[in-house]
C-alpha cells in the first residue's frame, strides 16, 4: 500500500506528459501545413539570434519596465524549474528532498534560497503585470483583438503563476524538517509562523497537498501552454532562430513568377508551345495567400509563438491612427485559424475537408491588409522576431494577381506603370524634363 | 529657367566611349513629382559641385517596379525589374544612387535576385562619403544653430538599417538637430509607404502624415529633414494641416546641403 503515491504519482506524471507530447505533434503536424522555405542558412547567426534575442531578451528590455519584469520572470521560472527534478524524483521513487542526501546541506539550502528568492520576486512581477492588464489597463491590453479568451488567457497566466509560487512557498514553509535546517528557507522562515500554532500532522497534510496540488499544477500548466498564448516560452526559441535574416525592406521575390516573366520576356520562346511532359499535370501555382496553408510554415511557427503583447500593434502607424489593422491581431486569426483547419484534419481522418472558410475574408478583412504602410514597425517591436508584414504582403499578392481585387486607386496606380514606366500618368519622354526647369 | 545644370545621360557618354562612376537613379518621383525634382536638381548640384563623373537614364529610366511589390503585383515588378536589369547591365553599371529610399531598398535587395548586381547608395550615403572623401566641402553658416529635425524614411531606416548617414550629414550643418521621441528603429511613418501615396487611407480617426507632423511639432523644428520624396509630401502637407509652413520649411538633406553651399 505504500507504493499507493509513487504510483499514483507515475500515472499522473506519464498521462501529464503524455497529452502535451500529443499536443506538440499536433502542433508540428500543422506548421508543417504551411509552404516549405529554405531556411537552412547562416547557421552560426541563427543561433546567434536565438542566443541575443530569446535567450538573452535582447528585445524584451526596450521597453524598461515590462522588459525587467519580464527578466525575472523569465530567469525565475527557468531556475525554479530545476526544483521540478527533485520533486519527479521524490515521487517517483517515495523519497523526500532528496536533494539533501544528495548534496552538502549548505548547497542545498543555497538552491532552495535562490529558489525561494525568485519565487518571491516572481510573485511581485506578476502582482505587477495583473495590474498592469487590470488596473491601470496599458491601451494594448484593451484593443479589440484582446476580448474573450485572450483576454482571460493573459490573466490566467498570471494565476497560475502566483498559485504556483504560493504553493512552492507554504510547501517550504509547513516542512518542519526543512525550516529547522535554517538553510534555505530565506522567504519561507517568515511564512512559517503564520502556520506554527497548527499541529504537526496538520502541517504535515498541509505540506504533502502543497506539494501534490504544485506538481499538478505544473504538469496542467504545461498541458495548458498548447491552447495559450503562453506557448512562447517553448516556441520563442526556434522562432528567433528561424526569424528573417535579411534587410527587413526586402520582401522575397516569387519564383513561380519569375519563371513567366522570363518566359514572357524571352523573343524566342513559343507561346504556343506545347508544354514539356509532365508538366501539363502540374497545377499552376497559387499566387499569394488567402488561407494558412499558403503561407510559409515560418510564418505559422510565427503564429503560434506569438503571446499577444501588443508591441507590434502599439507601434503600427495605421492603428495609431485609428485604422482596423493590428499586426497582433494578423498573428492571432493565423493561429486561430490553423487550430480550426487543424481540427477539421483531425475530425476528418487525415484529410483536410473544405469548409467553405479561409483566413483572407473570415478572419482578415481586405481593409485591415490595404491598411499597411509596409513600415516594418510591428517587425521591429516584436520581441521574438514575428513578422507580420509577410502575411501582410502575401494576402495582397492573392488579392492582386489572383482576384485583381486591389482598391481602384491602385489599378490606375499599376496601369499607368504598365503603360508609362511610372506611377503617375506622365509620359516616358517627359523623364528628365527636370533638369531644364 | 534656372542655371544649366550638367546631366550626361549614359546613352551621350556610350556614344562618347565613356563609362561613369555612379549612374544616378532618378526614380519616377524625382523625375516627375514638382517637389522631388527640386531635390533631383539640389542632388545634382552637389555632384557638379563635387565633380562626380556620374550620369543617368534619362528616358531609358522607368519605374522600379517597387510601388507595384508593395502592392502585391509581383508581375509587374518582375517585369520592371526585369526591363531595368536588362538596361542596366547593357551598360555595365556597377554603381548606383538614388535620392529615393523606395527604389533604393528594391535596387539594392530585391534586384540581385533577378539578375541585377550593383552597389546602391541612398544619397545620404553618397553625400556623406564625398564629404568624408573632401570631394565635398562643407562651410557652416547658412544653418548655424538652425533647429533641425530629423524624420527617418522607413525604407532607409528599419528597413536597412541605416541611420546614421543623414544623422552625420546634418551633423556638418552645425546646426542644432532635434531628435523626435520616435526616431531612428521607433521612428513613425509618414503614411506613404506600401503603395499608400496612391490611394485614400482607409477609415481611421486622423491621417498618418498628421501624426508624424506632429510628433515633429514637439522638438519645436524651424526645419523638418527628409531624406524621401514621399516623405517630403507627407510632411509638407502634415506642416500645411497644421498650418505651420509660415515657421517651419521641410527640406530634403540634399536641398540643406545645396543651400549650406549656395548652391
Amino acid at each position: 500500500m505504500s507504493y499507493l503515491p509513487n504510483i499514483l504519482f507515475a500515472i499522473i506524471l506519464i498521462g501529464g506528459i503524455g497529452y502535451f507530447v500529443k499536443n506538440v505533434k499536433k502542433l508540428f503536424r500543422n506548421i508543417n501545413l504551411g509552404q516549405d522555405v529554405d531556411v537552412s542558412d547562416n547557421k552560426p547567426e541563427r543561433w546567434k539570434n536565438m542566443a541575443r534575442i530569446a535567450l538573452g531578451q535582447s528585445k524584451m528590455v526596450r521597453r524598461p519596465v515590462s522588459g525587467f519584469l519580464h527578466v525575472v520572470v523569465y530567469v525565475g521560472f527557468v531556475i525554479i524549474n530545476i526544483e521540478v527534478l527533485e520533486i519527479i524524483i521524490d515521487g517517483l521513487f517515495g523519497t523526500h528532498r532528496i536533494g539533501l542526501s544528495i548534496l552538502p546541506t549548505s548547497v542545498y539550502g543555497f538552491l532552495i534560497g535562490t529558489f525561494e528568492l525568485l519565487a518571491i520576486l516572481v510573485l511581485i512581477a506578476v502582482t505587477v503585470f495583473w495590474i498592469r492588464r487590470n488596473v491601470i489597463k496599458l491601451q494594448r491590453f484593451w484593443k479589440s483583438e484582446m476580448t474573450g479568451w485572450p483576454k482571460k488567457d493573459g490573466n490566467f497566466i498570471l494565476y497560475f503563476e502566483m498559485v504556483l509560487m504560493t504553493l512552492f512557498l507554504v510547501m517550504n514553509a509547513t516542512d518542519l524538517h526543512f525550516q529547522s535546517l535554517n538553510s534555505g528557507n530565506i522567504i519561507s522562515q517568515f511564512i512559517a509562523p503564520i502556520f506554527s500554532k497548527l499541529p504537526e500532522t496538520t502541517l504535515h497534510v498541509i505540506e504533502r497537498s502543497a506539494w501534490w496540488i504544485h506538481i499538478i499544477g505544473i504538469l496542467i500548466f504545461l498541458n495548458y501552454l498548447y491552447f495559450s498564448k503562453h506557448l512562447h516560452i517553448l516556441l520563442a526559441f526556434p522562432n528567433t532562430y528561424y526569424g528573417k535574416l535579411t534587410p527587413k525592406g526586402q520582401f522575397n521575390n516569387l519564383e513561380s513568377v519569375t519563371n513567366e516573366v522570363k518566359l514572357m520576356m524571352d523573343p524566342n520562346a513559343d507561346p504556343f508551345a506545347a508544354p514539356a511532359e509532365g508538366e501539363a499535370d502540374e497545377v499552376p501555382a497559387k499566387f499569394g495567400a488567402s488561407d494558412v496553408q499558403d503561407l510559409s510554415w515560418v510564418s505559422l511557427l510565427n503564429a503560434y509563438t506569438c503571446t499577444e503583447c501588443g508591441r507590434c500593434t502599439s507601434e503600427c502607424p495605421a492603428n495609431l491612427t485609428g485604422k482596423k489593422l493590428s499586426p497582433r491581431k494578423i498573428m492571432m486569426d493565423t493561429r486561430d485559424r490553423l487550430e480550426e483547419v487543424g481540427k477539421n484534419i483531425d475530425a476528418n481522418n487525415g484529410e483536410f475537408k473544405d469548409d467553405g472558410k479561409q483566413l483572407l475574408g473570415d478572419y482578415i478583412t481586405n481593409e485591415e491588409i490595404w491598411a499597411c504602410t509596409s513600415c516594418n514597425a510591428c517587425v521591429e517591436a516584436c520581441p521574438v522576431s514575428i513578422d507580420p508584414l509577410s502575411i501582410i504582403i502575401e494576402m495582397r499578392r492573392y488579392l492582386v494577381m489572383e482576384q485583381s481585387a486591389a482598391p481602384s486607386e491602385l489599378n490606375n496606380m499599376m496601369t499607368n506603370i504598365e503603360n508609362n514606366g511610372a506611377p503617375w500618368p506622365y509620359n516616358q519622354m517627359d523623364r528628365l524634363n527636370w533638369k531644364n526647369e | 529657367m534656372s542655371e544649366q545644370l550638367n546631366v550626361p545621360t549614359m546613352e551621350e557618354l556610350m556614344a562618347q566611349g565613356k563609362q561613369p562612376d555612379i549612374l544616378f537613379w532618378v526614380g519616377s518621383a524625382g523625375s516627375y513629382d514638382d517637389r522631388a525634382k527640386k531635390i533631383t536638381r539640389a542632388f545634382v548640384k552637389i555632384l557638379n559641385k563635387a565633380n562626380v563623373n556620374f550620369a543617368v537614364l534619362g528616358t531609358e529610366e522607368t519605374c522600379t517596379g517597387d510601388v507595384a511589390k508593395r502592392a502585391g503585383n509581383e508581375f509587374l515588378f518582375q517585369m520592371q525589374a526585369m526591363m531595368n536589369i536588362e538596361v542596366l547591365n547593357a551598360y555595365e553599371v556597377k554603381r548606383i544612387v538614388t535620392c529615393d529610399p523606395h527604389s533604393f531598398n528594391c535596387l539594392k535587395n530585391e534586384y540581385p535576385g533577378l539578375g541585377g548586381n550593383y552597389e546602391v547608395l541612398h544619397h545620404t550615403q553618397f553625400i556623406k562619403e564625398l564629404i568624408e572623401t573632401k570631394k565635398l566641402d562643407i562651410k557652416d553658416g547658412v544653418f548655424n544653430g538652425k533647429r533641425i529635425t530629423f524624420h527617418d524614411p522607413c525604407y532607409l531606416g528599419r528597413a536597412n538599417s541605416e541611420y546614421n548617414a543623414p544623422r552625420d550629414v546634418l551633423a556638418t550643418l552645425n546646426a542644432n538637430l532635434l531628435e523626435m521621441k520616435r526616431s531612428k528603429a521607433t521612428a513613425l511613418c509618414c503614411g506613404a509607404g506600401g503603395a499608400q501615396m496612391f490611394k485614400d487611407a482607409e477609415k481611421g480617426d486622423k491621417e498618418i502624415n498628421e501624426l508624424r507632423t506632429e510628433d515633429a511639432l514637439k522638438t519645436n523644428p524651424e526645419i523638418i529633414a527628409t531624406a524621401c520624396p514621399y516623405c517630403m509630401t507627407m510632411m509638407s502637407d502634415g506642416v500645411k494641416v497644421k498650418e505651420k509652413e509660415s515657421d517651419i520649411t521641410v527640406l530634403d538633406i540634399a536641398e540643406l546641403i545645396a543651400q549650406s553651399q549656395n548652391l
